[in-house]
């Protein structure tokens, strides 16, 4: 008999269809609700949900341009991009960060730099979502481990980007200048919107002078993205104008042999074509690999850098302003004649020594026992300061000033070489402000020679003499030559020149330029050594700058201090006299003599510039004698 | 009345006559037609819902052949072999729990499986959905319904104790579950309204204490999160405003199959899972969702006719919480995916991918075969 058949009453089976009854309504209450829930969502805010659902999935992601290259006036190759992988973690997306990094560590070589950096960018304000680098520029190795890792480190992404690098590393980093890092003061100063994908600006030299041309203009992409972010599907792009390559007048091998020249040394070389103002060399010494800078140099490496004696990252061709000694005689020789201070039959008595007062303070010439009764072109071609004493007293202050002015000395003329220093050329109003004293007729005296308070940097110096070669027409000093492509930016960026300088007699410059002549090949010259059995004729003027101190607070031992008390060499000249296609300034600091240190550098650059350059293994400087006089 | 009670099944098809093939398999094929629509339905989906995995589908068409076999074994039982079984089962289950709770095994700080050497992982949990209602109802349908005020006192004792101990794995979802089938059977059994009304008085008080004493942060923190998931869109309000959006940009009639932006493009949380619903809402719309819930009623209309149907009191109350039970498991599901109740982890019944719930289900789904095809002739 089934259990329970004589309590199963009409009762029992009543209340159970009436509760089922009820169960039945409960349910159709509950399907009303969550069908009503269903119908507010999909058809009441069906329009809210869809734009969430849009903004979920599509992105707006910025295109970086390319950076343009950077060529020299051979079409080789002086600044590219090459592909550099990143690791960047999206912290929101990360549960643990400490333990990602240590498990990151494992894999990947993290410097304290690199955790320090990356923790101060966690505590930034910053987008959510948006990505913080942690390594850059990993090598092949951590590539690939990463790439066999990445699935169980959620949240870190490996991405590439164009990074800016120069083959030529040491060579063209004075020269081109470099790019870093965006940093926080230049973000408040770049247009938002154009650098959205740049990481990069430029910092230095042309780098920075050509920002704009060389960016080009940002391009964007809308992406599908998954809820991690990772970019699944272009939808739309608008592509990105890539920045203009560049072409300068820059030779590379004529930079290389600057170096050369330089190597082991400190100093500066400046090679400008007179006829276009265009910079053939422009080579500092010792220079510093600028690729270490692009994706930022470790603290350590930059230490080391900035507080090398030999001032690696220091610029001398742009902003070492030495004092430029004899190698400014040959302007103040003509501006001697144009202002008819002196003519060139004049000739003074070379004692040994100048006296403004027969009791006065002997100043003295380099040559013990003097030069004798010296003219003019003479004086040019021996050097000799007791007759630029005598000419500089009669000219006085203003009439030097306002010549040198004129070769550019005192001011920066420069189209695109950014970060060039003016130098001084001292005057009565300078005096006054500077030093709060009277101008001394001594203070002529100094000035005369290119001591006292004259400063001009070497491609100053470059400057003048290329001005002087021209017969006074002025081509300013400039790095671009051209900018490849259809794009025409150059109107606007050059039109300021500076007036040329114009003489009562223009036969003037063939006095001077045949007195510079005198100084290579005649036979006092000071410089004859260096132009010996030259196939050509050049123009030049050797010139020695006085060291007078020690910055203070610099240790060196005895054997240093010997050789950095030495005075710096110095040597200005172009070539071929005729019709001149080079000029240069070459500083040697604490070189000793102009003559026998500078003037064979110039003389290399020459014979390669006009006859060709030396085969790779041939020796680049045959001879050095730092013994020889002035 | 009572004539028409007693002459009813006499003239009822299947008990006069010629016995049908479905009787003698013991299967109802109404139902059965039903479910296999709805399991079809849920493949559908879940090929999508799993990023067009085959290997998803294939495995969950495994598990269901299996649970058409458990459901198939099920329906062979007499009705009164589970009642005599009921209270054993209900012993086993309870051991079992405890026993999850002192050496079980599981993840993300939750312990539901029991490995006992020999037999395969199983989840105590799951087998109580059905022993609970089970026992309850052979309890009071020993006596005469409805049930006295003290006999109710022991039939919530003994919905209680397991669902405590679920609560404590924890499994906050198993736990409602297994209340709410044995709440159903003290429900359908006649408890007083007044006693239902004293019973959520008491619950509005307990609920405050529940929250301040009884809860993990955990869990605190996904009703903190329902009430305003705007809150910690990144954290644990990401899965619902995800599911929301996908619901809602489904509109009218959906984005077409496979083409939900939501699911696919990973936005939308445990898509195959738990929150396979909102895939199918995003993919085929309010119409999608409306035939799926339509689906669900038909189930259900036929179960509860099942259980009206029932020759006894423990057939009845039984048939009836399943019935029941298999409804909150849909409404709870649909509910906290699309924003209505707590993230509290109920897989959408038949559809979601999982072994476990669907295996258990279709047991369910046998034992009211059972019911509905070992009913006897009865002498006038």
């Amino acid at each position: 008999m089934p259990w329970g058949e004589f309590k199963d009453t009409v009762a029992e089976r009543r209340i159970f269809q009436h509760r089922t009854l009820v169960a039945l309504m409960l349910l159709f209450v509950m399907m009303g609700v969550l069908m009503a829930r269903m119908y507010y969502l999909q058809v009441i805010q069906h329009d809210t949900y869809t734009t969430l659902s849009d903004k979920n999935r599509v992105q707006v992601q910025s295109v970086a341009p390319t950076r343009g290259l950077v060529y020299d006036r051979n079409n080789v190759l002086l600044a590219e991009n090459r592909p550099v992988f990143n690791v960047t973690i999206v912290p929101e997306r990360v549960a643990d960060i400490s333990q990602t990094l240590s498990e990151l560590q494992a894999i990947l070589n993290i410097s304290e730099d690199d955790l320090d950096r990356f923790r101060g960018r966690l505590l930034e304000p910053r987008r959510p979502f948006q990505e913080i680098p942690l390594r850059y520029d990993l090598t092949e190795q951590e590539i690939a481990s990463m790439a066999v890792h990445r699935h169980t480190l959620p949240g870190v992404e490996v991405n590439a980007e164009l990074v800016r690098y120069y083959p030529y590393s040491e060579l063209t980093s004075h020269a081109l200048g470099y790019v870093g890092r965006i940093n926080r003061d230049e973000l408040q100063r770049i247009d938002p919107v154009n650098y959205a994908g740049t990481n990069y600006i430029g910092k230095s030299g042309i780098e920075r002078f050509y920002e704009q041309a060389l960016h080009g203009k940002v391009g964007y992409q809308h992406v599908e993205t998954n809820a991690r972010g990772r970019t699944l599907r272009v939808l739309e792009r608008e592509n990105p104008v890539p920045g203009e390559d560049i072409r300068l007048h820059l030779d590379i091998r004529l930079q290389k042999l600057a170096h050369d020249l330089l190597d082991g040394r400190r100093g500066a070389i400046v090679a400008i074509e007179p006829k276009t103002g265009g910079v053939l060399a422009l080579a500092s010494v010792p220079g510093f690999d600028a690729n270490l800078f692009v994706t930022g140099i470790g603290v350590e490496a930059y230490r080391e850098l900035n507080e090398s004696l030999d001032k690696p990252l220091f610029n001398r061709a742009l902003r070492g302003q030495y004092p430029p000694g004899s190698t400014i005689k040959p302007m103040l020789a003509i501006a001697a004649l144009d202002s008819g201070s002196t003519n060139r039959e004049r000739t003074v008595w070379d004692p040994g020594y100048f006296q403004l007062k027969p009791t006065g303070r002997r100043f003295r010439d380099w040559k013990r026992g003097g030069h004798g009764w010296v003219n003019l072109k003479d004086a040019v071609e021996q050097s000799c300061d007791i007759y630029f004493y005598d000419v500089g007293v009669r000219m006085g202050v203003d009439v030097m000033h306002d010549y040198l002015t004129r070769f550019g000395f005192g001011e920066e003329t420069s189209l695109d070489i950014s970060g060039a220093l003016p130098g001084i050329v001292p005057s009565r109003e300078w005096k006054r402000a500077h030093r709060n004293e009277p101008w001394y007729p001594g203070d002529s005296v100094n000035m005369s020679i290119g001591q006292g308070f004259n400063l001009a940097t070497p491609l100053q110096l470059a400057t003048g003499t290329a001005v002087l070669a021209n017969r006074g027409v002025w081509n300013q000093p400039r790095l671009l030559s051209d900018v490849l492509g259809d794009h025409d930016f150059e109107e606007g960026l050059f039109g300021a020149a500076r007036d040329d300088i114009i003489l009562t007699d223009p036969d003037t410059w063939t006095f001077g330029i045949k007195a510079m002549e005198a100084v290579m090949h005649g036979t006092k010259g000071t410089a004859r050594a260096a132009a010996r059995k030259a196939p050509y004729r050049m123009a030049g003027k050797t010139g020695t700058a006085q060291v007078f101190s020690l910055a203070e607070g610099e240790e060196y031992d005895e054997e240093e201090v010997r050789i950095r008390l030495r005075d710096h060499a110095l040597f200005i000249g172009f070539a071929p006299v005729e019709d001149p296609v080079i000029a240069v300034a070459v500083i040697v600091e604490n070189g000793g003599s102009g003559s026998g240190t500078a003037a064979p550098v110039a003389r290399a650059m020459f014979d390669a510039w006009l006859l060709g350059f030396p085969a790779p293994d041939e020796p680049v400087l045959v001879k050095s004698d730092p013994g020889a006089g002035e | 009345m009572g004539l028409r009670d007693f002459a009813r099944p006499m003239s009822h098809h299947p008990l006069s006559g010629a016995r049908s093939i479905w009787t003698t398999l013991h299967v109802d094929p109404f139902l059965l037609v039903l479910l296999l629509a709805l399991l079809s339905f849920g493949l559908i989906i879940l090929f999508s819902g799993g990023d067009g995995r085959i290997a998803l589908v294939k495995a969950q068409s495994i598990r269901i052949g299996l649970a058409l076999v458990v459901m198939f074994v099920f329906a062979q039982l007499d009705p009164s072999v589970y009642r005599r079984w009921a209270p054993w089962l209900y012993g086993v289950g309870l051991l079992a729990l405890v026993a999850v709770i002192l050496f079980g095994v599981g993840a993300k700080g939750a312990q539901r499986w029991l490995a006992l050497p020999g037999l395969p992982r199983f989840q105590p949990s799951e087998l109580m959905k059905i022993v609970v209602p089970m026992t309850v109802a052979w309890y009071l349908s020993r006596h005469f319904l409805p049930p006295r005020l003290s006999r109710v006192a022991i039939a919530l004792a003994m919905v209680l104790v397991p669902m405590a101990l679920i609560a404590r794995q924890p499994d906050l979802g198993t736990s409602v579950l297994v209340a709410a089938a044995g709440l159903f059977v003290v429900f359908f059994a006649g408890i007083r309204w007044r006693i239902i009304s004293a019973f959520f008085v008491l619950v509005s008080i307990a609920a405050p204490l529940m929250w301040f004493f009884g809860m993990r942060d955990y869990q605190k923190q996904r009703v903190l999160t329902l009430l305003d998931p705007e809150s910690d869109p990144l954290g644990a309000g990401w899965n619902i405003m995800q599911s929301k959006t996908a619901i809602g940009s489904g509109g009218w009639s959906g984005k077409g199959w496979m083409q939900g932006t939501q699911s696919h493009l990973e936005f939308l949380p445990e898509s195959h899972t738990d929150f396979i619903v909102a895939v199918l809402a995003e993919e085929f719309g309010f119409v999608g969702i409306f035939a799926l819930m339509s689906l669900y009623l038909l189930v259900l209309l036929r179960c509860l006719y099942i259980a009206v149907n029932a020759q006894d009191s423990f057939s009845r109350l039984l048939a009836g919480a399943l019935s029941m039970t298999f409804f909150i498991y849909v409404f709870v599901n649909v509910g906290m995916v699309s924003g209505l109740l707590p993230v509290v982890g109920v897989p959408l019944p038949l559809i979601s991918y999982g072994g476990t719930s669907i295996v258990t289900l279709m047991a369910a789904f046998g034992i009211l075969m059972s019911i509905h095809t070992h009913r006897r002739m009865i002498a006038a």
